[in-house]
């Protein structure tokens, strides 16, 4: 990708997410949550999300902290995961992730990129041990 | 020592050393020339040091003290060569006191546990400060985990020195060691070691200095500093990574345990138990980084052509340069304290900017500068940020680099729509 294009694509659709993200708020009802920090440089998010019937996620929302990139992925990602299935996003890849940025990232700045899909990929985890543990606990 | 004549050798002479290093005159596969802006995270190399090591390779390498053939015996002299150099380097009194390790972390992780626990007990106090990397907090916790010492931690004044009034009120007959950093690697700060060493020793305090950043910027010398122990590493002082220093006074590691057993720091083996070899070899268990402190003999020698006084007179002037000229990047703010107390390091934050952001766009402008927390997490805390960028400046630079720097910085900030 040539320096104009990386330029055209960060100012016409990284900083959009960056200065004007998509729903970045903290919401009180959410069915799960979950929060990641970068080590390298503190950077944050907090993923927030409703669930609704058959498993779709209903509402996606993130707050956070730190550089264009991370919290700009955080808003693309929470665009692009509501409708979806619990089961199509556990099937969700980095590699994909990365594609919906657009912009191309070296390693350390995948990192940032990958934060909110950090998040989103350790909570759903988490959540189906979780659901495990519930099933696997007789009820009272 | 340096002449007269070499103070003034840099800057006139200062195109002719860049082409030294071969690494400096690279290009950005976007096509911009790299100004390079990170020797404080690792420096660049003299051809003459990538020349030293290929040659150890290509023409006579052995495992060292182990090969009574030529290869053998020409790395063995090598490797006391390199020692002797670092002797020299640091004033040493014996090349006994010289001991190679893989880097300032390794170094430090030594002394901390070779003191262990006959030398920390339960309440014991060891004093560090914010400023310190964690190579030189988190060994220190470790040790006082394990023996029930207890850490202190010396103030900063508001611009980021050691604040030093604080010192007589914090030594206690507990206190057992303070380890300090000859220079902070993010604000640049350079205590003064004497005041420290001098306050500590009347207290019958050891004191470690991490001289990571400052041993490749300024002369130190271990006697008349009066220092316990002195870590750093090579590859911050223009040599091969992978090699590292300790220096300690000889009858400090005579009392020492190794932290590492294994080959050539044993004096004898039994089947149940061990002896430990004489100094330095005690402490240099396993193949030794061979090339590497080879390499590391060859950089002290260029560096110390260059002369210590000549580098600090020239690196002052590019810092005093770079605050001026970035002081004018507006939302632009400094961290720590003036010129007149640091090293040659910038460390700053921009108003409504990511540091990670500020790299990647100065990158994009072929600048080479580090963001993060540089391995300072309670620095950065202490100053109520997340990270910082920083750009850090060697000999080699020059008044173009700062510049490339500023424009850099202005070209992130137009594409963030801030300028």
């Amino acid at each position: 990708m040539s320096t104009d294009q990386y330029e055209e694509l960060y100012e016409d659709y990284i900083l959009p997410h960056f200065e004007d993200p998509y729903h970045k708020e903290e919401i009180e009802c959410a069915s799960c949550q979950h929060s990641e920090r970068n080590p390298l440089c503190g950077d944050t998010v907090t993923l927030q999300l409703i669930i609704g019937k058959d498993d779709i996620i209903e509402k996606a929302f993130f707050s956070g902290n730190g550089c264009a990139i991370s919290q700009a992925g955080a808003s693309i990602l929470c665009e692009e995961i509501e409708g979806k299935t619990v089961t199509e996003l556990e099937k969700f890849s980095a590699e994909e992730m990365l594609e919906l940025l657009k912009v191309p990232l070296t390693a350390t700045r995948q990192r940032c990129g990958l934060l909110g899909f950090k998040v989103l990929k350790t909570m759903l985890y988490s959540r189906d041990g979780e659901r495990i543990e519930e099933e696997s606990t007789p009820s009272p | 020592m340096s002449t007269q004549t070499e103070t003034t050798t840099i800057p006139s002479e200062i195109e002719q050393l860049r082409k030294d290093f071969p690494a400096l005159h690279q290009t950005h596969p976007n096509g911009k020339p790299v100004v390079y802006l990170d020797s404080g995270a690792s420096a660049q190399k003299p051809q003459c040091v990538i020349d030293t090591v290929s040659e150890c390779y290509s023409d006579y390498y052995a495992n060292a003290y182990r090969g009574v053939y030529y290869f053998g015996a020409r790395i063995d002299e090598g490797i006391e060569r390199s020692r002797e150099l670092v002797r020299e380097l640091i004033n040493a009194r014996s090349t006994s006191e010289v001991i190679f390790t893989s880097g300032t972390t390794m170094s430090i992780n030594m002394v901390a546990r070779g003191l262990g626990e006959g030398f920390f007990t339960k309440d014991d106090e060891i004093i560090l400060n914010v400023l310190e990397h964690h190579a030189n907090i988190v060994p220190w916790q470790m040790i006082a985990r394990q023996t029930g010492a207890k850490i202190k931690y010396l103030p900063l004044t508001e611009d980021g020195r050691l604040d030093l009034d604080e010192l007589p009120e914090l030594l206690t007959e507990k206190t057992k060691l303070l380890s300090v950093t000859g220079m902070s690697n993010v604000l640049g700060s350079i205590p003064n070691l004497e005041q420290i060493i001098s306050a500590c020793h009347q207290n019958g305090t050891l004191v470690l200095v991490d001289g990571a950043q400052l041993v490749p910027h300024a002369s130190v010398d271990v006697q008349t500093l009066d220092i316990d122990f002195l870590t750093f590493s090579g590859h911050k002082l223009y040599g091969p990574s992978g090699v590292g220093v300790l220096y300690g006074k000889e009858t400090l590691l005579d009392k020492m345990e190794p932290m590492l057993g294994g080959g050539h720091m044993i004096d004898q083996v039994f089947q149940d138990k061990s002896t430990w070899a004489e100094l330095p070899a005690k402490f240099e268990a396993g193949t030794l980084p061979i090339a590497p402190i080879i390499g590391l003999g060859k950089a002290i020698e260029y560096v110390r052509k260059i002369g210590f006084e000549a580098i600090e007179t020239y690196e002052h002037n590019l810092l005093k340069y770079a605050h001026d000229q970035l002081q004018k990047i507006p939302g632009l703010t400094i961290l720590g304290p003036g010129t007149e107390h640091k090293g040659a390091i910038a460390s700053f934050t921009i108003d409504n900017l990511h540091p990670h952001d500020i790299a990647d766009w100065l990158d994009r402008s072929g600048v080479a500068v580090r963001a993060g927390h540089h391995c300072t997490m309670p620095l950065h805390d202490h100053l109520g940020i997340h990270a910082s960028t920083r750009a850090s400046f060697a000999f080699y630079n020059n008044f173009s680099d700062i510049d490339a720097l500023c424009e850099g910085l202005k070209y992130t900030l137009e594409k963030h729509r801030l300028l």
